[in-house]
């Protein structure tokens, strides 16, 4: 029993892999092969899918635009979460608990409810089609998240740390970005990672907030899919190339993944 | 810890406060009015009182849409759990196959959703996905562009490929901070496999199951982006879970006072067993 152990991970992971390889496979035929005929890699290969992403500006932009409120979503969401779990996790003070789950309850509100009124609220303040929109829209999951994940680091970090500093003279904001953030410098990177990814990932309200500006990778791949009938081939590659960023950011923050995960937030 | 009382704690809070606040109260506020009026165009609004509210809860349609959620919901955590809990137990503890399978594991979790729908339409496809292709192949009548049942096998495999990492990795980590000695202690009593993992690895890992429990629930209960792109909702309403129907309603029909009801009645569904699970949580916590 023990001896075949290692086949359930591999079996999940083979098929963890399937579509994926399918995808990249798709990437690499014309559209023409793909819809003629059924093969398990391509009989002509092909680069044109992602000669054209790379050389046309509505392709690529798509991924500047993405990238750019991803990263602009992901700064503000800990920037602002620092303070507060900092307070949620040394103090307490008149309401904590049910503002604590008040901000949990934005975690678990549906994106589609929000759709419509986001539409209409950022156009009434002249943000609609901007990186900005998207990013402060997407702070309704992602601060709730990253003030989740932080409280639990901080609260590991014994009060001491800060008694001690204080003692020796620090003042609260040479302590907390001298001593503290360092402290957690690896609950930092797990939170930017999943700030990082649930914005990514995220669509319904990222394709709602843009036009043409500001439009999101998915969204260009949507739309295109709608309008000139099924390029299947550019449609893989463009999906394909989607998936690089998370995997780079997966490379970097491997070691702290299973620690993040073990203080029991996510 | 014991946490000292500071009032002025609040001045930290105050960012998040403003920025969700923003966010959250400002549209929702939007969506209540829109639930208790009718709308004529041009900022033009009559009062309806709960007209909305009615007529949601007692269409048809609304029924229909939430027993298929729910029915969906159910399926994945009953799949996805246990399939995640067992995949963990097998997981290498130590050496290179660690990193490997953390790294191809949380794949899928990075996808855009819309691209876990399109990868999984092309790969499903009859005539040239790997895996309509394959189930033709071995005799199954298999479409799922046409068959309901066909439709409903392929949004819950998507699932299962997307999300089971999710638990994976909890379970993993809640197996990794269970020290070594309580399986010295097991194995000295000549504990069973099944006695070590019922006495011993299921308490250890029960906090991280009902986070994995509640984070699976919310975002399955949300779901909209992978089905849409998958099946459109197809055949006919057959996949049609709640977000993909409040949106055709709000986006699509443009019936706002039915969907901002509709939209408050989601909601509170979502609040309410998300309240329940996070005070079991919380009770746990408090216990150990």
């Amino acid at each position: 029993m023990k001896k075949y152990k290692w086949l359930v991970p591999t079996l999940y992971i083979i098929f963890l892999m399937l579509p994926i390889y399918w995808l990249i496979n798709m990437s690499f035929k014309t559209t023409t092969e793909i819809i003629n005929t059924y093969s398990l890699w391509p009989q002509k290969f092909t680069t044109e899918n992602y000669v054209k992403i790379f050389t046309d500006s509505t392709w690529y932009m798509g991924y500047v635009n993405s990238i750019t409120y991803t990263v602009f979503n992901t700064v503000i969401s800990v920037a602002a979460a620092l303070p507060a779990a900092y307070a949620f996790s040394r103090y307490k003070f008149l309401g904590d608990k049910h503002l604590f789950f008040w901000l949990l309850t934005n975690r678990m509100a549906p994106p589609a409810v929000f759709a419509l009124p986001f539409f209409q609220f950022y156009s009434s303040v002249n943000l609609f089609d901007t990186h900005i929109a998207v990013a402060l829209s997407h702070c309704l999951f992602n601060i709730p998240l990253a003030v989740w994940i932080l409280e639990g680091f901080m609260s590991a970090v014994p009060k001491e740390l800060d008694e001690t500093a204080y003692v020796d003279g620090y003042s609260f904001g040479r302590f907390f970005f001298k001593i503290f953030v360092p402290t957690i410098a690896a609950g930092i990177g797990i939170t930017m990672f999943f700030c990082f990814m649930f914005s990514w990932v995220e669509l319904l309200l990222a394709k709602t907030l843009t036009a043409t500006e500001a439009k999101p990778i998915a969204a260009t791949m949507t739309r295109t899919a709608s309008t000139s009938g099924y390029e299947l081939g550019l449609l893989a590659a463009a999906g394909t190339l989607t998936i690089i960023p998370g995997a780079i950011v997966i490379y970097f923050v491997k070691d702290y993944i299973a620690k993040g995960f073990a203080m029991g937030r996510v | 810890m014991n946490k000292t009382i500071n009032q002025k704690a609040w001045f930290f809070v105050i960012p998040v406060f403003v920025l969700v606040a923003f966010n959250a109260a400002i549209p929702l506020m939007t969506v209540v009015n829109y639930s208790f009026q009718e709308t004529f165009g041009n900022n033009v609004f009559a009062w309806e009182g709960t007209r909305w509210f009615k007529q949601i809860l007692l269409s048809e349609r609304f029924h229909a849409a939430l027993g298929r959620q729910i029915a969906f919901t159910f399926i994945i955590l009953l799949i996805q759990i246990p399939l995640g809990i067992g995949i963990a137990l097998t997981m290498p503890k130590k050496g290179w196959g660690v990193p490997v399978c953390l790294i191809l594991m949380s794949m899928p979790l990075l996808i855009p959703w819309n691209v876990v729908g399109a990868m999984w339409n092309i790969f499903a496809l009859p005539d040239i996905g790997f895996l309509g292709h394959s189930l033709n192949g071995l005799g199954f009548d298999y479409n799922f562009t046409q068959q309901p049942g066909d439709a409903w096998f392929t949004t819950i495999l998507m699932d299962v490929w997307h999300w089971t990492s999710l638990v994976v990795l909890l379970s993993y980590a809640g197996l990794n901070s269970i020290q070594p000695a309580y399986y010295q202690a097991a194995e000295i009593d000549g504990a069973s496999r099944w006695a070590t993992f019922r006495y011993i690895e299921l308490p250890k890992m029960k906090k991280v199951l009902t986070l994995a429990i509640l984070l699976r629930f919310m975002d399955s209960f949300m779901i909209y982006t992978e089905p849409f792109v998958l099946t459109g909702g197809g055949p006919g309403n057959t996949t049609a879970f709640l977000s993909i129907d409040l949106v055709k309603m709000a986006l699509g029909q443009f019936d706002l006072g039915p969907a901002a009801a509709m939209s408050l009645i989601y909601f509170f569904i979502v609040l309410l067993v998300c309240w329940v699970f996070y005070n079991l949580m919380m009770k746990n916590e408090a216990q150990s």
